[in-house]
């Protein structure tokens, strides 16, 4: 008897978020992460009113690819030790379904609490106030969008030892296009330029990945799980 | 049709026939290579605009094309191996990675060396030079990859995977790029529209870009048959080969 | 249920098996017998169609479910009993009624909500154990059980409650392979295989 795909997705999304919040360091940790990073920034490059601003688009969604990117190492890992995986593949829910539903419930605790504070953390940047809906709309997608490409290289790297290394060698070049469109939809909004286009390319970049990338992650796991 | 495939997926026919395959090709490439360069440094006009060092393009541009070209045939063996498990397909992914990295270096390079008398200065983040730098970036990514696995056909499967991402995302990376420098110089040759290029600078560029071409083929098949060989370290037709009767093959003593 | 035909299995570039030839019939059990290192668990994993690296032959499976407890645990630290055999319900497509009574039967009773973390590695075990009687009650008769080791850190009125309820689904037309280091409290007829290790 094959489990209904919303019986699966909730029951996926429950377990996350229990251990999402038996396990707070998970989620702390990318956003402390975020802060901190950010703190370096007004350092090394000074605290200049004039150029902080005209940075801040690209180093808000540096950051926020960083630390998506450290999220994005772990996702599988403790599934993957403790034979969770192996059970996963071998249910008759479809791993296609069950990936996705993996990937929403980590967005839901990395991407969207980096979406709800990054305004705090464009204001730390002087951002002009202006710029902070496009921001916002801009790392609601990007960042669900950064979890859906993370995921496929933490599949595929989370049998091996040292996976850390390499999942950003593997994964940063993918995130490129998001950083591109993302990082200079704030820019257009913080100068007062209408930044609909980029916006509608992230939608149209997630749309796509939400439809394909599951395959990836599924292959991925399979691999793995094969490999281990 | 199905006994050429079956024939494809043996290591000594493959081995023999891309022996003289190569016999033919490696020649061929030199040649055209020469002649290509000869042509273009000598016997073109020289740009009424750059001079003399635009004709560095004959060593970059073919080196970028087939660059590119070369990711797709990766991912093209990748989802062959993937689908039909074919080990000829696995073997050629794990050797067009390391060819394709050096041709997309090969790029780098000369575009490096001909920013410096065009912009004066060694790297400019231009379009193309961005794009290639990424697309060495998704080639060391595959070839770490493959590294980091120990069991080997687990390896060539991740790669497979990684390299089918990597295929669907560059076309989005390229624009993404071409939009993120919108002010780059409009691609030289356009096969659709009337060329930019005068036909004496086209002509050598075309030769040069199939002689790339042949050159990949080449470096392709060469590394295939040093990894037939190791794969193949301790079977009949390897040791067969190493007592030395190369020439009559091996296939019938094998199978 | 399952036939092979001439199954190749290799790993880290050994030989672990060759050229087997096996079926397995609905309601048969069959004992796989070897040293460490023989393949067994690698066997499993291949039925379980978890394995399909350095694996030549044919392998056609034709069973309603597969239920494979394997060496790693499958259990969450962070969930509890009650928790994870949920997730684990879910998955299958299983009614999460009868938990508390699968928990009861592997010597849990009190222990559903407490963390997994705090249990005992044998208790963990356990818990995982747990999932074979929730198959029992609620998944489909036809469904090939391989259980790898299922006998460790088991008390002895446990190992006869398991005992039991592989001889019943055996009974039910169902299939189970298992390994063990241990003689089998069963008497139900059962045919063992004996892996070695090659030269």
């Amino acid at each position: 008897m094959s489990p209904g795909v919303l019986s699966v997705v909730s029951a996926a999304l429950r377990r996350q978020w229990l251990l999402a919040v038996r396990r707070p360091a998970d989620t702390l940790n990318p956003l402390l992460f975020f802060l901190v990073t950010i703190t370096l920034f007004p350092l090394g490059i000074g605290p200049d009113p004039v150029q902080l601003p005209a940075f801040a688009p690209g180093i808000l969604w540096i950051v926020a690819l960083l630390a998506s990117l450290m999220a994005a190492d772990g996702m599988f890992l403790s599934d993957y030790e403790d034979g969770s995986l192996e059970q996963l593949l071998l249910s008759p829910a479809s791993l296609y379904v069950t990936s996705l539903a993996y990937v929403t419930s980590h967005w839901l605790v990395t991407g969207l609490p980096l979406t709800l504070l990054s305004p705090l953390f464009a204001l730390m940047l002087q951002l002009p106030v202006q710029a902070l809906p496009a921001l916002m709309l801009s790392m609601l997608l990007g960042t669900a969008l950064l979890s859906l490409v993370g995921s496929i290289g933490a599949a595929l790297t989370v049998s091996l030892k040292r996976g850390g290394m390499l999942i950003s060698l593997i994964i940063v070049p993918l995130y490129v296009p998001v950083l591109i469109f993302a990082a200079s939809a704030v820019r257009y909004a913080a100068q007062g330029l209408p930044a609909g286009s980029q916006l509608f390319l992230l939608g149209g970049m997630l749309a796509f990945a939400v439809a394909a990338a599951p395959f990836a992650i599924a292959a991925g796991l399979r691999i793995s799980v094969d490999a281990g | 049709m199905w006994t050429f495939f079956h024939k494809l997926g043996s290591p000594p026919w493959m081995y023999r026939i891309s022996g003289r395959i190569l016999a033919v090709l490696l020649p061929l490439t030199l040649a055209m290579l020469v002649a290509g360069a000869i042509w273009g440094l000598l016997y073109t006009p020289p740009d009424f605009r750059q001079g003399n060092s635009f004709r560095i393009i004959y060593f970059h541009v073919p080196a970028a094309v087939v660059a590119l070209a070369g990711y797709y045939v990766m991912a093209i063996a990748g989802a062959i191996s993937l689908i039909w498990r074919m080990k000829m397909a696995e073997v050629a992914m794990k050797c067009a990675a390391p060819v394709g990295a050096a041709m997309t270096f090969l790029g780098l390079v000369s575009g490096a060396i001909w920013g410096k008398p065009t912009w004066g200065t060694y790297w400019v983040w231009d379009a193309r030079l961005t794009s290639m730098l990424i697309l060495f970036f998704l080639y060391l990514g595959v070839i770490a990859l493959y590294q980091a696995y120990e069991n080997k056909e687990a390896a060539a499967k991740a790669c497979a995977v990684l390299s089918l991402v990597g295929t669907v995302n560059i076309p989005i990376i390229y624009k993404s790029v071409d939009w993120w420098y919108s002010l780059h110089q409009p691609a030289t040759i356009k096969f659709t529209e009337e060329s930019t290029m005068h036909s004496s600078m086209l002509q050598p560029l075309l030769l040069m870009i199939v002689a790339y071409y042949c050159l990949f083929g080449c470096a392709l098949l060469l590394n295939m048959r040093s990894e037939l060989l190791q794969r193949g370290s301790g079977t009949q037709w390897v040791r067969a080969l190493v007592v030395g009767d190369r020439g009559t093959g091996g296939e019938t003593r094998v199978l | 249920m399952v036939t092979l035909r001439g199954l190749a299995l290799q790993r880290g570039g050994r030989t672990l098996l060759c050229d087997l030839d096996l079926n397995i019939n609905a309601g048969q059990l069959l004992l796989i017998e070897g040293e460490n290192g023989s393949g067994k668990t690698t066997l499993l994993r291949c039925l379980a169609g978890l394995s399909s690296l350095g694996r030549s032959g044919s392998l056609q499976r034709d069973c309603d479910e597969v239920l494979y407890l394997g060496h790693r645990a499958g259990i969450k630290a962070q969930l509890t009993p009650r928790e994870n055999l949920a997730w684990a319900c879910r998955c299958q497509g299983w009614a999460t009624t009868s938990i508390d009574a699968a928990l009861a039967r592997v010597g849990l009773a009190g222990l559903e909500d407490r963390i997994c973390q705090h249990l005992s590695a044998g208790q963990q075990r356990r818990v995982n154990l747990a999932r074979l009687y929730l198959s029992f009650d609620h998944g489909a008769p036809r469904a090939l059980w391989l259980l790898d080791e299922p006998f460790t850190a088991i008390d002895r009125a446990g190992v006869q409650a398991l005992a039991d309820t592989v001889a019943a689904q055996v009974a039910r037309g169902g299939a189970v392979v298992l390994t063990s280091h241990q003689d089998l409290p069963l008497d139900i007829p059962l045919t063992k295989m004996v892996l070695g290790v090659a030269a």
